[in-house]
């Protein structure tokens, strides 16, 4: 079984077990921003779901890929851990890399230098960020998934090197990062079981745009 | 052959021109469109011969203000009419611009449809084509702290305008087969950042194009050469460049770039995500700074455009705000499209402060600094800020940003 169809499985399982339902509507906000499965998601009367005239149904150009060639390209982690690779990695770990790899442009401990603050915690009461726009939002103040972290850092991290952090090394940073932000504990070891359960501070901050237009300025 | 525009090769190249002329049928030499030296009277010397690549005139040298390495402005103040040429065409990349071959380049479309598929762009050039002239802007496209001597270009040079051309991303996931609950798809480009962004289905099949061409020539590199995802009226972050990967889902993915980037503090304690849409803007481009007027009649120009529609009004105050009238709406006024505003304006000396103001089909009208401010809070930096902005015209005709705090 590959790992995209193994991921499909683990899919479905989430969405018949309703645990989808229950990640995506338990917190307020961002729960908002899109049915879950299950939801026929077009009309038909959607622009753009029937060919114009003249057009036939399909084109049948291209070619069908490979579930090895799917799987290659498909990194992309979801919130509820769906994609989350086989490893693990420790706060120990992801400090050593971290000084090796990322305190140049993160600085000690995650406290920012030339690229972004990612540490720092505020009070749960406390979001200071559309008043004052010297507030630094950091991964524990404002990312609202801890899953980001661990998609971010293995797509786009280190800018000089991307792409060449194994799953373990990445599983190591992201247990580093949440643990310089008061997520998780020092001796934490994180892996694709416990990393999705990490109810991240200011995720039920994160609402749909309500900007529509009109005379209204949102 | 280039054109050569150093000194030490004017006059080989003038010898060029004179044997291109001598030649019977015009093919000895190629590649001079341009005679280096100015003729006092060029009704009385030949001119340059035929060229492959067309240049700009040696009298003109608009440019992009590059910075951080990651960021190129457009050169609003330098340009006429509302398609910026492709080379003056702002830029923002996350990791650089990549080298790819457009001949092994491929489209993976997968995830909850029918039929996956891969796509060369050859297969996508076979599809049918659709072309639309539409502005692409960033949404970070306001420097806040701007002092007095600013241009257009360093104020909100994020925004250009192309005919983009390439196949209708309906066209593809009806080639798919969406299942009943796909809702978002992932776009995933391959610049070393695979820099990714969730859309929902209703836009990526409504108007969203898998472009391959800009202004009828295959795309820029750093407009995302061979193909990129070209979104109507959204932000520019989300129409992924060097695109290689569609995957469709039941959900939002929540990447970095829509979740700690690209997103908003409101006041009230949320965060605004997906705000993809930018609302209706305008800025006058000609007479702002550096310009200096002279007495007498001037036209003011500049650009209004929203992501929502057509715009319908644009307003112009030379008092500061006082008195407005419409400006002149150069036709035709396309949706979510750059339009050129004008208005013809006598300066008889004096101060004044001139300011522009735009109305969309949604009866939008472009908020002041106050009111976005009122709306979101101080902090609600730095993603779609449209304020109506002003210039100054100091007693002596010299021009000059009006900058006011921010908060």
């Amino acid at each position: 079984m590959n790992r995209n169809t193994r991921r499909a499985l683990r899919i479905r399982r989430a969405v018949t077990s309703g645990l989808a339902s229950v990640l995506f509507t338990s917190a307020c906000g961002i729960a908002n921003l899109g049915p879950g499965a299950e939801t026929p998601s077009l009309p038909a009367s959607q622009p753009g779901a029937h060919p114009p005239p003249g057009d036939p149904s399909h084109f049948a150009l291209g070619r069908t890929p490979t579930a090895q060639e799917i799987a290659a390209w498909d990194i992309d982690i979801m919130p509820d851990g769906a994609g989350l690779p086989e490893g693990s990695g420790t706060v120990t770990d992801g400090r050593a890399l971290y000084i090796q790899q990322c305190k140049q442009c993160h600085g000690l401990e995650g406290g920012g230098g030339p690229f972004d603050r990612l540490a720092g915690r505020l009070p749960d009461e406390s979001f200071p960020f559309a008043l004052d726009p010297l507030a630094k939002r950091t991964i524990g103040n404002y990312w609202p998934y801890a899953t980001t972290i661990f998609d971010y850092t293995r797509r786009s991290m280190p800018m000089n090197r991307p792409g060449s952090l194994g799953d373990d090394d990445v599983y190591a940073l992201t247990a580093y990062l949440l643990y310089l932000n008061d997520l998780v504990a020092e001796d934490a070891t994180l892996d694709r079981e416990s990393l999705p359960k990490i109810v991240m501070p200011a995720h039920h901050r994160f609402t749909p745009d309500d900007r529509r237009g009109g005379p209204e300025i949102r | 052959m280039k054109n050569d525009d150093s000194s030490k090769n004017a006059d080989w190249t003038r010898r060029q021109i004179l044997a291109a002329l001598a030649a019977s049928a015009g093919t000895a030499v190629a590649g001079v469109s341009q005679a280096k030296e100015i003729a006092k009277d060029p009704t009385k010397i030949p001119g340059a011969g035929a060229s492959k690549l067309g240049a700009r005139s040696n009298f003109e040298s608009p440019e992009r203000i590059a910075a951080f390495g990651v960021i190129s402005g457009t050169p609003l103040h330098e340009l006429h009419g509302t398609l910026t040429p492709s080379d003056l065409h702002f830029e923002r990349h996350h990791a650089g611009i990549p080298s790819i071959d457009p001949g092994s380049h491929e489209l993976l479309i997968h995830g909850l449809v029918e039929r996956p598929l891969k796509l060369t762009l050859a297969d996508l050039l076979r599809f049918p084509a659709v072309s639309r002239i539409a502005f692409l802007e960033c949404s970070g496209n306001l420097q806040i702290d701007a002092g007095e001597e600013t241009t257009p270009q360093n104020l909100c040079g994020l925004t250009s305008q192309s005919e983009w051309t390439g196949v209708a991303l309906s066209t593809l996931l009806r080639e798919v087969g969406l299942r009943p609950n796909a809702q978002w798809l992932l776009a995933e480009g391959s610049d070393a950042a695979v820099l990714s962004r969730s859309i929902p289905i209703e836009k990526a099949m409504d108007d969203a194009i898998v472009a391959y061409a800009q202004n009828g020539e295959a795309l820029r590199p750093g407009q995302g050469y061979p193909i990129r995802l070209f979104l109507p009226g959204w932000e520019g972050n989300a129409n992924v460049k060097w695109l290689r990967r569609i995957e469709v889902s039941d959900r939002a993915f929540m990447t970095r770039e829509e979740t700690s980037k690209y997103s908003e503090p409101i006041k009230g304690g949320t965060i605004r995500a997906f705000s993809f849409t930018m609302d209706a803007r305008s800025v006058i481009t000609t007479p702002t700074y550096p310009q200096s007027l002279e007495r007498g009649w001037h036209e003011i120009r500049g650009l209004a455009w929203s992501g929502r529609g057509r715009i319908t009004k644009v307003e112009v105050s030379v008092d500061g705000g006082r008195n407005w009238q419409d400006a002149r709406l150069a036709g035709p006024v396309l949706t979510k499209a750059h339009t050129r505003f004008t208005l013809p304006w006598k300066w008889a000396g004096g101060t004044a402060e001139l300011s522009s103001r735009a109305t969309d089909e949604t009866g939008y009208v472009q908020p002041t600094r106050r009111a976005l401010i009122d709306a979101r809070g101080a902090g609600s930096i730095p993603y779609h800020l449209n304020p109506i902005v002003s210039w100054l015209v100091e007693a002596d005709g010299r021009m000059l940003y009006k900058a006011e705090p921010w908060g």
